[in-house]
């Protein structure tokens, strides 16, 4: 008899596939709804063909976007008056008490930077912080990279993760003689978004393999196989989103070989480097192996976890070329993505950044905060599983401590998501994805009797 | 025969950019990249760098687009600083939701529409926190593309060189009307009349709200009237990009004459707004974007659908220069700080054109130069040509656009003289 989770989880992945191509659908320009819809605002307007809208208002036809399924989660749960609920779709870190945190480093750098009364405010070039560029690379791809010691890394500051991976986008789509893009199925629920609004193609690749709640890994190997040469692949640097499943370094380094023998561009998404494991170097092991073989990738970098600076919009985008000439000439370009998008990046946060990575004892005390954010979550991970195994909760829980970082794909199906709502006031998406972040020592226990009695009541 | 009809079809997908170049790509297969091309060198950027190449002691440079004290210094306002202090160490970083600081949105909503205005208590306007002005309008640009696919924008000849670039990205079509006249360097006000009369109803105007970029030249209150008349008329939306609102003459609510001229003649507008300039925020970012809607209904749509639009760019704006111009904003000693010192900013440049132009008339220019004094904020539209600048490089270490463009930001009263007598060495008849 499969455990109860299993079979669960297998009823999941049809679901979440068809979430995501909906998705697709609803945003690629040949979909047939949006055809239907542009004949239908062609033949309208043809007798003007500029004006905005024969009714009185310029914007009467336009009607309101989906909301948010993972902020609809967080409303839900600010409503609800009981004492004991969770709120574990929340995508930020927490302490122990449920708060938010700014890391004593953070406050430090920032405190400098007010204080000092010859710091100005002026536009900082379009590729942003010269200073904060250099370091973000060194940061992800060591500081003896060879890619960084023969110059042959073009990296610009952008709005955080999502930023980054928006301006590659939209490069890749002018620049790259593919457009096409493979993302992990499932992926961060933006990913889909930002690369087609780039104009870039999305498919996906298997990733996730509900049965086992690990990696499909065979599956990823035959997709990826099977893609044209050529083709973009995202991959999740470390602390896969949502699922928290990462390959290890065997089969990194099969799929670094499966890309580069099929001429696959890598194009990493790093949101979580040092707050995945603790340690900056072994989250970014992945991505250093593929710089180490001297091909071309594209990274995109995130602080907002790892920093806590989430709102300062910190993030880089680093492309690495054949040579120190190609790298020049892609930088160039990439100003020409960004200027008409927002111009220049904002000053504040990146000066914190550098101001952090610049010195040494700063850094330090960064990389021992950074240990401390990861050691909880994975503390929290622990306890979980300890506590179901010692309420004999039926089914396999060993996967919620060997995935990795802020989410866990529990295995819970939306029934039983939305019985433990119901039921124990726990809060989170859909799909059975728990932010460890929101846990702590005192909401384990409960959460654990959640889980109990959805998986035993709901079989 | 596949790559070709893939080609194509990228083509007609994004018709605005150049198809892939396969065959440089497959002689070049060892490097991804080696096709790409450097990308044409910015002017304005190339005056700055330039400049600073220059090791002449008497090397002025017009060409900065961010406002200088008399010293040449960039400034941080007092009131700025006295936000920041408040900021660090008692806020957290949390994101902003995705359309920004709800505080901040409010205060900039009163800012553009009015204190008290009756748009922003019927909760009519949707608004979201942009990343300056430039982020503001290429929300606009976006939202248009995809919620008016049909619609054009109209842009004025001339205007900000990033305009043009904004509209491309986002795939609307342009096309230019008629605003600046060389021959008398103000407005051609009956050839701007003539182009929206002529447009087809319903078309979409980008309008500078006040001290237009590059040419310093704006319609004056009664001709913005009759303009608000026209587009009444012909039913044309307004984008106002109001980048210097406080900046352009010291006071914000003149400043914002012609918005209101449109709100109070009924008008759906858009709007972008900058805190660069009039709060010298230049490098955090801060600006927000607003459309005035027919209803709340409409507004919570628009709204819901420029967030949409936000997501994918970069998720959520940066929180850091929000939380400054909402906290001065809404503290009344704050706010009237800061209207002294945006006042200050805008009467040195006032001052700054009085002085070159007396300057250039003591020197005996047999040209008329009140255009100097006419136009309005950091740019003077000179009049000169670019062989003129080049010149003025040359000669006198004097560094603007070759449009003839001065940054009147760069003036200062230890170089103004100087300033005057080389426009005069290189203008006068010989």
């Amino acid at each position: 008899m499969a455990p109860a989770n299993v079979r669960a989880a297998q009823a999941q992945a049809p679901s979440a596939d068809r979430r995501l191509s909906t998705l697709v659908g609803h945003l690629l320009p040949s979909s047939p709804r949006r055809a239907a819809a542009d004949t239908s605002a062609t033949s309208t307007l043809e007798s003007f063909p500029t004006m905005a809208s024969q009714g009185s208002s310029v914007f009467a036809a336009l009607e309101q976007a989906p909301e948010d399924p993972i902020l609809g989660v967080t409303v839900a749960y600010n409503k609800d008056p009981s004492p004991v609920k969770v709120n574990l779709g929340v995508g930020a870190y927490r302490t122990e008490e449920g708060k938010p945190l700014v890391l004593n480093v953070v406050r430090r750098a920032e405190q400098m930077l007010i204080n000092n009364p010859s710091r100005v405010k002026e536009y900082l070039p379009i590729t942003g912080l010269a200073e904060f560029n250099k370091l973000s690379a060194k940061l992800i791809f060591g500081a003896d990279s060879p890619a960084i010691q023969e110059n042959r890394v073009a990296t610009v500051q952008c709005l955080s993760g999502t930023g980054s991976l928006r301006v590659g986008g939209e490069f890749l789509a002018r620049h790259y003689h593919e457009r096409t893009i493979y993302i992990p199925q499932p992926t961060w629920g933006n990913h889909p978004k930002v690369f087609t609004l780039s104009g870039l193609n999305v498919r996906s690749y298997r990733y996730y393999d509900p049965a086992t709640c690990s990696l499909h890994f065979e599956g990823l190997l035959e997709d990826l196989g099977s893609a044209p040469s050529g083709s973009i692949v995202l991959l999740h640097a470390c602390a896969h989103n949502p699922t928290g499943v990462d390959p290890t370094i065997e089969q990194w380094e099969q799929i670094r070989q499966l890309m580069r023998s099929k001429s696959l561009l890598p194009f990493f998404d790093s949101a979580y480097q040092g707050f995945a494991s603790g340690s900056l170097d072994k989250d970014a092991q992945s991505v250093r192996m593929f710089v180490a073989d001297g091909g071309e990738l594209l990274m995109a970098q995130s602080y907002a976890k790892n920093m806590g600076l989430y709102g300062e919009r910190v993030g880089a985008l680093s492309i690495v070329c054949k040579s120190a000439d190609v790298a020049v000439r892609v930088e160039s370009q990439l100003k020409l993505v960004i200027r008409p998008m927002y111009s220049n990046p904002p000053l504040h946060g990146a000066s914190i950044v550098a101001t952090i990575l610049r010195d040494s004892e700063m850094f330090n005390e960064w990389t021992l905060e950074l240990k401390a954010m990861a050691d909880r979550i994975i503390n929290m991970r622990q306890q979980l599983f300890n506590a179901l195994k010692s309420r004999g909760t039926p089914g396999d829980w060993s996967h919620i401590i060997k995935q990795i970082g802020m989410f866990t794909f529990t295995g819970l199906n939306s029934e039983q998501v939305a019985f433990m709502r119901q039921e124990y006031h726990i809060y989170m998406t859909s799909d059975g994805r728990i932010s460890m972040a929101g846990l702590s020592m005192r909401t384990v226990p409960h959460l654990a009797d959640a889980i109990h009695a959805a998986v035993t009541q709901l079989k | 025969m596949a790559m070709l009809s893939r080609a194509a079809s990228s083509a007609a997908r994004r018709p605005l950019l150049p198809p892939p170049r396969l065959l440089a790509v497959r002689a070049m297969a060892s490097s991804l990249f080696g096709h790409v091309e450097p990308a044409p060198k910015d002017p304005i950027l190339g005056v700055t760098e330039a400049f600073l190449a220059d090791p002449s002691s008497d090397k002025v440079n017009v060409g900065v687009g961010a406002y200088r004290d008399d010293n040449g210094q960039p400034v941080v306002l007092s009131c700025v600083r006295e936000a920041e202090r408040r900021i660090a160490g008692n806020l957290n970083m949390e994101y902003l939701p995705m359309g920004g600081s709800v505080k901040m949105i409010e205060e900039s909503l009163k800012l553009a529409y009015g204190e008290d205005s009756d748009f922003i208590k019927d909760k009519r306007i949707a608004a979201v926190q942009a990343l300056s002005g430039t982020g503001a309008c290429r929300l606009f640009a976006d939202f248009q593309k995809r919620f008016l696919p049909d619609s054009q924008i109209y842009i004025p000849t001339p205007t900000w060189s990033n305009h043009h670039n904004i509209w491309r990205d986002a795939q609307v079509p342009q096309k230019t009307f008629t605003y600046y006249h060389p021959e008398s360097r103000g407005l051609d006000f009956s050839g701007l009349m003539n182009e929206i009369k002529n447009a087809p109803d319903g078309s979409f105007f980008l309008l500078h709200a006040c001290a237009h970029n590059p040419t310093g030249v704006d319609p004056t209150e009664e001709q913005w009237r009759e303009i608000s008349h026209q587009f009444k008329v012909k039913k044309h939306f307004p984008f106002f990009d109001m980048a210097y609102q406080g900046f352009a003459s010291g006071d914000p609510e003149r400043d914002a004459k012609a918005i209101r001229i449109f709100l109070e003649d009924g008008h759906q507008i858009g709007c972008a707004q900058s805190y660069a300039k009039n709060m010298g925020l230049y490098g955090q970012r801060a600006g927000c974007l607003s459309i005035l809607c027919e209803d709340e209904m409409q507004a919570v749509a628009v709204k819901s659908q420029l967030q949409q639009i936000a997501r994918p760019m970069y998720s959520n704006p940066p929180v850091h220069g929000a939380l400054v111009v909402s906290i001065i904003l809404s503290d009344p000693e704050l706010k009237s700080l800061w209207l002294k010192e945006v006042k200050g900013m805008a009467d040195r440049i006032i001052g700054m054109r009085k002085a070159l132009k007396e300057n250039l008339e003591k020197l005996g220019s047999p040209l008329s130069w009140d255009h100097i004094t006419n136009q309005i904020g950091m740019f003077c539209y000179s009049g000169m040509t670019p062989e003129q600048v080049d010149r003025l490089t040359n000669e006198y270490h004097i560094y603007m656009t070759r449009n003839g463009r001065i940054s009147m930001a760069g003036v200062t009263t230890g170089n103004v003289g100087y300033l005057a007598n080389a426009i005069h060495e290189v203008t006068k008849p010989n």
